[in-house]
């Protein structure tokens, strides 16, 4: 593994490694339709069964294909590459959310998943689920009650807080979820496409937290489409596409080269 | 990959240089158990919200609670006594059944809405970090809490049936704790199966529904054993199914004509461990696989 080698180089120049993603690999099983002439009885699904084989139709998507670097402390790693290249998949794995086929992720810490799935409640009021996603993050009912004044108040839903979340907009719960996975400072922090919900001032807002969270977190990755954002905040991108490693290095170096094959 | 596999690897090996330990691995039962305590906050409001979020979908709300039940009773009363007339050899036949309905449907709840404790939130599995086995753990307490004005309803109508309000009945919570031990151990075993093999639920309603045929909610086992000459074994296989076991303690604690033996109170206090301690061990062993895609 030459490439293991050069990265382990490299990061002996830098700082403390606090993320290593070793060979990973990631996959999907998902039902689709079934291929045309697949056996579809009864007794053909019992023996598939028996034999432990795949339905007709069961797809496995092979999202991360073996991916292997090495984060340090201090590094804001920006991920880019086209839809459905695993940008938000390397993420929830890093994360430990999703659990890898092989390979694996080592850290110091448990890292968290800033992003805008966060799921909460629906049916429950948006206050109610500023206690209930706090208390899942780890927090106790006290420390979350500390915190929802200040969380109400970057949400900027006002009186909306008492309704259930399905009276809310689409932009509103996105707010109210990312003012609740961004009330806490975490060690390693990973924000999914945060940046591009909620109006203008939202988005501004939300900018100013990030950074307040960077400065405080040793690492943070960041999954973007806006190549912007990616080169003002971070300095060092990953390309992804179809699940492998393009492109790993400084910023302005890979989205410069990312930035030329778009354009082409 | 095996052990020689990772130590070989230069990225792992720099990993352990750093002190870096790998994520997603399953934590060692005791850690596991002191997360989930850590997390009681959290396991506590999820099931008190999910039971407003419950009863703010329906106009009656928690008054289903009890109605369900209740109905569920009147049609056993209608085909068991009524129609069929099978039900003379019970003494005081309606808080028999009652209790049975209730204490079945206990049960019943606590596995069906366990075992969906996975696969219903599987975007919370997947957004945030937390021992999985809150979720079952939390459907369970939902179904205690719930579980308490049934409780109520069913006391004021075994009393109304004339039963006495003896000391015995000091022993239904015990029995109910007993029950809820059972009950949780079998709704994380399928909790996790459920999470693997998604058939499961389907198939799960029909498991319950023999189960409770089984088990002498609306008819007494005993009755059987003259049917059963020779082959004992049936009747005493149908006593020691737990359901059985903890109807019996419930009718026992609260019916004078229905006492239960000392045997019920070790085949219940026996199941009771035996389910949760195999149920957890089960459900944390698949920690680290709950979420995949």
């Amino acid at each position: 593994m030459a490439a293991a080698e050069e990265m382990t180089a490299r990061s002996a120049q830098q700082g403390t490694p606090t993320v290593v993603v070793d060979n990973l690999h990631i996959t999907y099983r998902v039902m689709g339709p079934k291929p045309a002439g697949a056996r579809t009885d009864s007794t053909s699904a019992l023996r598939r069964v028996l034999t432990r084989q795949n339905a007709p139709g069961m797809r496995e998507i092979k999202a991360i294909r073996g991916v292997t670097f090495v984060a340090n402390h201090g590094d804001a790693i920006g991920l880019i590459g086209r839809n459905g290249s695993g940008k938000s998949t390397l993420l929830r794995a890093v994360a430990g959310l999703l659990p890898p086929v092989d390979g694996v992720v080592y850290t110091n810490s448990q890292p968290s998943l800033l992003g805008v799935n966060a799921a909460l409640i629906n049916s429950l009021s948006g206050a109610q689920n500023i206690m209930l996603g706090g208390l899942a993050m780890g927090m106790t009912p006290s420390e979350v009650r500390e915190k929802y004044a200040s969380i109400v108040d970057f949400a900027g839903i006002g009186e909306f807080i008492d309704l259930p979340m399905t009276a809310y907009s689409s932009g509103m719960s996105a707010r109210l979820r990312f003012a609740i996975a961004a009330s806490v400072s975490h060690e390693v922090l990973l924000i999914d496409e945060a940046l591009a919900t909620g109006d203008a001032e939202f988005r501004r807002k939300s900018e100013t937290r990030i950074r307040e969270l960077r400065d405080e977190a040793g690492t943070v990755f960041l999954v973007s489409h806006g190549l912007g954002v990616i080169r003002e905040t971070c300095n060092r991108a990953i390309w992804l596409d179809k699940g492998l490693i393009a492109m790993d290095g400084d910023v302005d170096t890979v989205l410069d080269a990312y930035e030329e094959l778009v354009e082409r | 990959m095996t052990i020689g596999d990772i130590e070989r690897s230069p990225a792992a090996e720099l990993a352990a240089q750093a002190g870096l330990t790998p994520i997603g691995r399953r934590p060692s039962l005791f850690a596991y158990i002191a997360s989930i305590w850590e997390r009681r906050y959290f396991l506590a409001a999820f099931a008190r919200s999910r039971l407003t979020a419950d009863n703010s979908e329906s106009r009656l709300g928690q008054l289903w609670q009890v109605l369900n039940p209740l109905l569920n009773a009147g049609v056993y009363y209608l085909i068991f006594a009524v129609v069929l007339k099978t039900t003379s050899s019970i003494d005081n036949y309606v808080p028999f059944l009652i209790t049975g309905v209730f204490i079945f449907g206990f049960t019943q709840r606590v596995i069906v809405t366990g075992s969906k404790a996975i696969t219903g939130n599987i975007g919370l599995v997947r957004a945030l970090h937390f021992p999985r086995a809150v979720l079952p753990l939390a459907t369970v307490w939902e179904e205690l809490l719930k579980t308490g004005t049934s409780l109520a309803v069913l006391s004021v109508i075994v009393l109304a049936y004339r039963e006495p309000l003896t000391w015995n009945w000091l022993q239904l919570p015990v029995v109910i704790f007993l029950q809820l031990l059972f009950s949780a151990g079998v709704a994380l075993a399928f909790a996790r199966l459920t999470a693997s093999i998604s058939d499961v639920a389907q198939f799960l309603p029909f498991a319950m529904r023999i189960w409770m045929y089984l088990s002498g909610v609306m008819y007494s086992i005993s009755a059987f054993i003259s049917r059963h000459d020779g082959q004992e074994w049936v009747v005493v296989l149908l006593q020691i199914n737990p359901a059985a076991v903890y109807i019996q303690l419930a009718r026992g604690s609260v019916m004078k004509s229905a006492p239960a033996a000392v045997t019920d109170w070790y085949l219940g206090i026996a199941w009771a461990v035996v389910a949760f301690v195999i149920g957890f061990v089960f459900f944390w062993r698949a920690e680290s696989s709950y979420g995949r895609g």
